[in-house]
């Protein structure tokens, strides 16, 4: 089958690539642009492992063609750190060991960052809806939650 | 170690790995590449149970694209009624396990593969292999599989004389069950069910294998022990271990679930037949049918008091499913439920059932879960009935220094009364329940904690700073807590040291990260070779000046002399002794390889408070807070980290995770949309308290903190909910339909 061509952007980048119709979004990132941050736990959009965004909305990678990507802008984990300076929320999460094995730590982070975008001054509540559809199999949620709040808090006191 | 002094360890440092994975940079298993790589995939049996009397392969092997396709024939040929132990595994299952032999046993058990240009083509090419099966009836629930007229999955497998499901039987006595319970005032006999749950790694398995040539084997797998995935893939491939290096990934989570192979020899294979790179990367689907999970369960628990609350008499029966062969954690269940206990008399007997299901595998204090599960439901009863608070009744039966363990062992240095102390006295424990169909529970929960082989090496750079290589899988933050350790002996800064995983090839051979015994063991063999690096740069040191290295002392970083020569040296740090090391006799570091005894098991105290919503029956967890004897904390916030992970999956097994089949003997909810396990709106915050009892058979005084925090859970929420509800609830999960059905049937017989 004739692969599509995609112009897109990426983390700010232009960027083209090749496709299958039937590719996911997260193929491509995985595949044939090299960015492997985004990982596949499920394929079914149930784990969130593979958060983008596509124009500042939060998406499962897996849920999404890549070819759906023509013309828009996608953010990714390997775009989160700005060169040697981590995202407050990377930050944080090591400060507060919001992670163990890692593996749903991208997909949390990218999630993170797209509900501060949004709300500045989440409760924990709405910080726990928010990240509902990230699974994590090992810190029972504790420290991602504070995580988040904390780095909220101090990304409100920074913007005063 | 003396807290004050202590500057590293006991501190919340930044992990080695972390910026590695908070950025996406770090390398799964799944996110390995080679040039030529070419892909596989897994032909699943669509039978519960069935004879394999023929595979056909040909017309796989002749679809385009196609570059190598394997059977079960392709692999070393184990008898199937000669043991082939490997550890606590048996090389004939795990063979079978990996592709089905003389029979297909569960619906999804691998048959064949076929590596391709393209998964795709792989996946076509699966399609077109014929295999002539004999379906056979088959049973996926204990009760089916023990039934008489059963299909025995094995011929050779027999109990009490005749072809049976019951693969094996364990029992634990301890004095005269039916004197003591002869004795008792109360006695409580219940019987139980719990389902099979998952591990619920996010990370399917996945690896990369390329055999070259000359037979020399590479592995990038995510395991949770690379020395087990060269082990196992050399026993099934028949490639010597000496040709296979086995390259860890960073690992996605495991919780037992990946301390077996599943892919690596099959690609191993397919890698030698095609002379590629072979990829293989299992769906979540293919995850929930053919991995894992734990054991589901039935079992009957009866417990004997006095009216003041001496428990004299317990007695336990457990039935596990070990799923398609032999190897249920019967020695979890059997052995862990009454161990926290000093009761006099204690029959305790576990049976490994097989069933049509996929083989169990081991996750987080394998049966002993399922064993408290049952035992703590029935201790609360028994408290209920002579009407003592359940953690003071708890208390007052407990196993202290010196008690014989039901299993064998004398207790030597627990924390066991401490951390229930801890749990009476904690806020949580002292602030009372007030709404409507709220309810509180406790339980008790106990890990043995494993030891074993570990293998380590301290180098020290030329610029003067510390590698640490050890050989185990770094899952929850276990570098961070080495490099605390090394930082503390040697003095110095934390960040001057790294942390890495060695491969195969790289270090000494190091058993599983498993059984809590990661930090215990490599922080031994991290300890015993920072300590011997000491000694050489004393060595050092004294050369320089031409004294008697007994002369040398390392204090904060840096030789100093003492004694008749104090003060007559400048002091020399680790840097200026690293510039002059092959001046100094060459290259420093040292390196340890031990099998370490000494591991003390551990105890933790659950208390969960819950709300029921009974007109949808389903459960909040308001509060929950977990109390555990840890040793020593050498990095507190990745054993709180522990703690609260093994509570956030008890709370799923209790509340919402299992296993449901269709009418077929499949799966039916393979996905992670149908297995409900705990979401982050799920949740409150969790809460720790550590109980610190260093283990005194140890340098730092570590205690395996992995797998006791999942022990109480799902007694601890039963018990809450059955607090709640005045309602008693014996099988698991306690979802919705099931509490719904509990408070109708209870409205109707008050009714009646």
């Amino acid at each position: 089958m004739a692969k599509i061509h995609v112009t897109t952007t990426i983390n700010g980048d232009p960027t083209e690539f090749l496709c299958d119709p039937a590719d996911s979004m997260l193929d491509a990132l995985r595949g044939p642009l090299g960015l492997t941050g985004a990982k596949e736990g499920c394929g079914t959009g149930d784990c969130g492992a593979c958060s983008i965004t596509v124009d500042g909305r939060l998406v499962c990678s897996c849920l999404m063609l890549a070819a759906e990507a023509e013309g828009h802008e996608i953010a990714t984990i390997e775009g989160m750190a700005e060169g040697e300076k981590l995202h407050p929320l990377q930050q944080k999460f090591l400060e507060l060991a919001a992670l163990q094995c890692g593996i749903c730590t991208p997909g949390v982070l990218v999630a993170a960052k797209s509900l501060l975008e949004r709300n500045p001054d989440p409760s924990e509540t709405e910080v726990r809806y928010w990240l509902a559809g990230n699974l994590c199999r090992c810190t029972g949620y504790d420290k991602i939650v504070r995580a988040v709040m904390e780095t909220a808090a101090e990304m409100r006191e920074a913007a005063r | 170690m003396n807290d004050q002094t202590n500057k590293w360890i006991g501190k919340r440092t930044i992990r080695p790995d972390g910026v590695d994975k908070v950025t996406g940079r770090a390398c799964y298993a799944a996110d390995n590449s080679m040039p030529g790589m070419i892909w596989a995939k897994v032909l699943r049996s669509p039978h519960p149970h069935a004879k394999i009397r023929g595979i056909d392969t040909s017309k796989a092997e002749a679809l385009p694209g196609v570059k190598a396709v394997a059977t079960a024939k392709d692999f070393v040929e184990f008898p199937i009624d000669t043991a082939v132990p490997l550890g606590i595994q048996d090389m004939r299952w795990m063979a079978r396990n990996m592709l089905a032999h003389e029979r297909a046993l569960f619906h999804g058990h691998p048959v064949a593969a076929v590596a391709a240009t393209t998964a795709e083509i792989a996946a076509e090419a699966c399609k077109l292999i014929e295999v002539d099966y004999e379906v056979l009836p088959w049973a996926v629930e204990i009760d089916d599989a023990i039934a008489p007229d059963a299909t025995p999955l094995f011929d050779h497998i027999q109990f009490e004389g005749k072809p049976s499901n019951i693969a094996g039987k364990l029992e634990h006595k301890k004095g005269d069950i039916e004197a003591g319970f002869a004795e008792a005032d109360v006695i409580i006999e219940r019987s139980f069910t719990t389902r099979p749950v998952h591990q619920g790694y996010i990370e399917p398995h996945a690896c990369t294998v390329s055999v070259a040539a000359d037979g020399k084997t590479t592995v990038w797998s995510s395991s949770q022990g690379q020395f087990m995935v060269r082990a196992m893939t050399a026993y099934l491939t028949g490639i010597p271990q000496s040709d296979i290096r086995a390259i860890p990934a960073e690992i996605g989570g495991g919780f037992g679930g990946k301390t077996i192979v599943y892919l690596e020899p099959v690609a191993a294979i397919l890698s030698r037949k095609s002379g590629r790179p072979v990829k293989m990367v299992m769906t979540r689907e293919e995850v929930m049918r053919a991995t894992g999970p734990t054991s589901g369960a039935k079992m009957t628990v009866k417990i004997g008091a006095k009216k003041d609350g001496t428990i004299v008499a317990g007695q336990g029966t457990f039935y596990l499913q070990a799923g398609a062969f032999p190897g249920s954690p019967i020695r979890g269940a059997a052995g862990c439920s009454f161990t926290p206990y000093a009761i006099p008399n204690v029959l305790s007997t576990g049976y490994d059932v097989v069933c049509n299901r996929s083989k169990v595998a081991a996750y987080r204090a394998p049966g002993a879960p399922i064993g408290a599960y049952g035992v703590e439901c029935v201790l609360d009863e028994v408290a209920q009935a002579i009407g003592m608070d359940p953690l003071e009744m708890r208390l007052k039966n407990i196993a202290h220094d010196g008690t014989k363990a039901v299993h064998g062992p004398v207790f030597q240095s627990i924390g066991f009364a401490q951390t229930i102390e801890a749990a009476l006295k904690s806020d949580h424990y002292k602030t009372k329940l007030t709404g409507k169909f709220q309810g509180r529970g406790v339980a008790n929960g106990w890990w043995f904690n494993a030891g074993g082989e570990s293998s380590a090496q301290v180098n020290i750079t030329e610029d003067g700073n510390v590698v640490v290589t050890t050989g185990h899988p770094d899952i929850g933050g276990s570098r961070a807590s080495i490099a605390n350790i090394t930082a503390e002996l040697l003095g110095i800064d934390y960040d001057r040291v790294s942390v890495l995983i060695g491969d195969t090839a790289t270090i000494g051979f190091s058993n599983l990260t498993g059984g809590s015994r990661v930090l215990f063991a490599s922080a031994m063999v991290v300890t015993e070779s920072t300590e011997k690096v000491i000694e050489q740069l004393k060595q050092r040191a004294a050369k320089i000046w031409g004294i008697d290295a007994s002369a040398v002392v390392w204090e904060n970083g840096e030789a100093r002399p003492s004694g008749e020569h104090t003060g007559n040296f400048p002091t020399m740090t680790l840097a200026e002794l690293g510039a002059k090391a092959n001046e100094t006799g060459g290259p420093i570091g040292a390196g340890s390889q031990q099998n370490t005894t000494g591991a003390e098991g551990g105890f933790a105290t659950h208390i969960c408070d819950v709300e029921v919503d009974v007109d949808l029956g389903t459960v909040t967890i308001l509060r929950y807070t977990c109390v555990q004897d840890v040793g020593k904390a050498i990095h507190p916030a990745y054993v709180e980290g522990q703690m609260q992970g093994g509570v956030a999956q008890g709370i799923g097994w209790a509340l919402n995770e299992e296993y449901i089949y269709d009418k077929q003997g499949r799966v039916d909810n393979p996905s992670f949309l149908d297995y409900r396990m705990p979401v982050c709106s799920d949740l409150p915050m969790l809460d720790t308290i550590m109980v610190e009892v260093p283990n005194p058979k140890h340098p730092q005084g570590v205690r395996g903190v992995g797998e006791a925090p999942l022990v109480p859970g799902p007694a601890a929420v039963c018990n809450a909910v059955s607090n709640a509800l005045g309602i008693r609830f014996h099988d698991l999960p306690l979802s919705p339909p099931r509490i719904v059905a509990a408070i109708d049937a209870n409205m109707k017989q008050a009714a009646e």
